[in-house]
Formats: structure tokens, C-alpha cells, sequence
């Protein structure tokens, strides 16, 4: 049953900007923009490193804030989690990411286009346990 | 101007995240929810970001050099390991109890409330206790390759 929440259009063209910034960033600036390869990289950077990884992560919620400020209406969302579920949902999203070298940016759009066998196998993983979790919460548990 | 056009990068990164949609963990978990009433919208992000990455990098495979940096930072490793799927498995049950991962949980610090604030902090707290174990590993092992960051490469410059 497809949910009538479905946008694919402005889902194509939200992954269409995405693709374009990663493309740039690498023909640019030779990196790969992967947030939280640039997020780990900035909390140990070597010297000259920090400054493009702070104006990347920094832009992130500023053209987030932008489209935000364009269509307020239209982008509400509700995170409802409860307190110890976000904690570890955090830790968890952090450690992993930094243990598996890369997250859905990095693995999932970067890695693929680049026809990597580790981001297939990244993104094959946590696209499974991330789903798994979802049907335990929901289905099984009977939570939201 | 590296910082500059990263800067750029981001700020159009963080607008498709925010116009696809994808800041909406609502959204995320209902692509994930296979079995509940399906958001096949992720699938189009990803496909749109896929398509336009892939075409960007075939121009880098015909280029020696990027246009504003020496060398272009691209991960070498092709074989799968532990740390990679193991990290992978984890990633996966955290974005899935929640439905934000790096990128949104970010991008959605231009509308704090206290839910995303909690959730960016315990994932730095995360990230931070990963730095500070493969420290101590490889300080254990020193001959060991650095597994944390994601460009998979010995140490960025």
C-alpha cells in the first residue's frame, strides 16, 4: 500500500540538489561529501582541514532554513521519539557511522555512484537493520 | 575558496534535504516501514542524488585534478570488513529508531527544539566515543589503518 504522503517529484528534485552539491564538492574540491566522514574529519582535523568541513556542515541547516523560510507550511515534521530512544538513536547514528566509514551521503549516494563494493555492502546493511528496527518498533512492539 | 564553495555544498545539500523532504523523519520511517502504509519517497532521493553523482564523477575519472584542490580524496579500500558492516548494522538500528541520520539531524538545527538538540548531541557524543576507543586501539595496534573516517583513506593530508 503506497502512503498518500508520496512526493516524488519534489523527492527527485531534493536528490537532484543533493547530487549536484556532492559532485561539486569532489570536482572542486576533491572530497567526497560525506556528512559524517566531514562531521568525524572536523573533530580531528589535519592542518588546513577544518575550515571547508565547518562551511559544509554550517551550510547544511542554513539551505535547510532557507527552504524552510520559502514553504514554512510544508515541511513540518514531528520527531516522536521519546528521550531515551533519541539518546541512543543518536549514539548509535554516531558510533556507526564512524565505525562503518560513512553514513546515507557517504555510502548511499557517493559511494554508489562510484560503484564501491564497501558502500554497496554499507548501504545494503544498514538499509536492512534500519528497516528491521522499524518493523520491531512498530509492528511488533506496538510502538510509534 | 575551498571553504567557500564547501560552504555552497553544504547549503545546497542541506535545500534538497529539507525539499525532498528527507528533514522529516516522519517521512524517512514511512520508506522504511515497508509494511505499513509505504513513502516510496526516499527511493527518488536517493535515485536523483545517485544519477547526478554518477554523472558528475565520470567527469573525475577524465580529470587529473580538481579544480581547486591538488588531489581528489577518494577511497581506495575494496574489501569488506568488520568495522564496515559492523558499523553499518549499528548506523542502520539508530536511523531506524528514530529516522534521522547525519544529514537531516544537521540540516534540522534550523529549527531547534529540544528533541533535535538531544538527538545531535548524543550523536556527537557518539562520534567523539568512537575517536576516543580507536584511539586507544591503535594505539594497541599502531600498524593498523585508520578505520573511522569515511573516506576510507590513511589520513586525509
Amino acid at each position: 500500500m503506497i502512503s498518500a504522503d508520496f512526493t516524488p517529484l519534489a523527492g527527485l528534485a531534493g536528490g537532484v540538489l543533493i547530487g549536484l552539491a556532492s559532485a561539486a564538492l569532489m570536482l572542486a574540491n576533491g572530497r567526497v561529501a560525506g556528512v559524517s566522514g566531514i562531521l568525524g574529519g572536523s573533530l580531528r582535523p589535519g592542518p588546513g582541514d577544518l575550515g571547508w568541513r565547518v562551511t559544509f556542515l554550517v551550510g547544511l541547516p542554513l539551505g535547510a532554513g532557507v527552504v524552510h523560510a520559502f514553504d514554512p507550511a510544508g515541511h513540518g515534521f514531528a520527531i516522536t521519539s521519546q528521550l531515551g530512544v533519541l539518546v541512543a538513536g543518536g549514539l548509535l547514528v554516531g558510533f556507526g557511522t564512524q565505525l562503518g566509514s560513512g553514513c546515507t551521503s557517504g555510502h548511499g549516494v557517493c559511494g554508489l555512484a562510484r560503484g564501491s563494493p564497501r558502500s554497496l555492502a554499507a548501504t545494503a546493511t544498514f538499509m536492512l537493520t534500519a528497516a528491521v528496527t522499524v518493523f520491531v518498533v512498530r509492528h511488533l512492539l506496538g510502538g510509534s | 575558496m575551498q571553504t567557500i564553495v564547501a560552504g555552497l555544498c553544504g547549503l545546497v545539500f542541506g535545500a534538497g534535504l529539507a525539499i525532498s523532504g528527507m528533514t522529516n523523519p516522519g517521512k524517512v520511517l514511512a520508506f522504511l516501514d515497508v509494511s505499513g502504509a509505504w513513502d516510496p519517497t526516499l527511493a527518488l532521493v536517493m535515485a536523483g542524488a545517485l544519477g547526478t553523482t554518477a554523472a558528475g564523477f565520470a567527469l573525475v575519472r577524465v580529470r587529473v585534478r580538481p579544480w581547486l584542490a591538488e588531489t581528489f580524496a577518494l577511497p581506495t579500500r575494496r574489501d569488506l570488513d568488520r568495522d564496515l558492516l559492523g558499523g553499518a548494522l549499528l548506523f542502520g538500528v539508530g536511523w531506524g529508531l528514530v529516522g534521522l541520520c547525519p544529514g537531516p539531524a544537521l540540516a534540522n538545527l534550523s529549527r531547534p527544539s529540544g528533541e533535535i538538540l538531544v538527538f545531535v548531541g548524543s550523536m556527537l557524543a557518539g562520534v567523539a566515543l568512537h575517536r576516543l576507543l580507536w584511539t586507544r586501539r591503535s594505539a594497541q595496534n599502531s600498524s593498523r589503518v585508520h578505520p573511522g573516517s569515511l573516506a576510507e583513506i590513511p589520513s586525509p593530508q
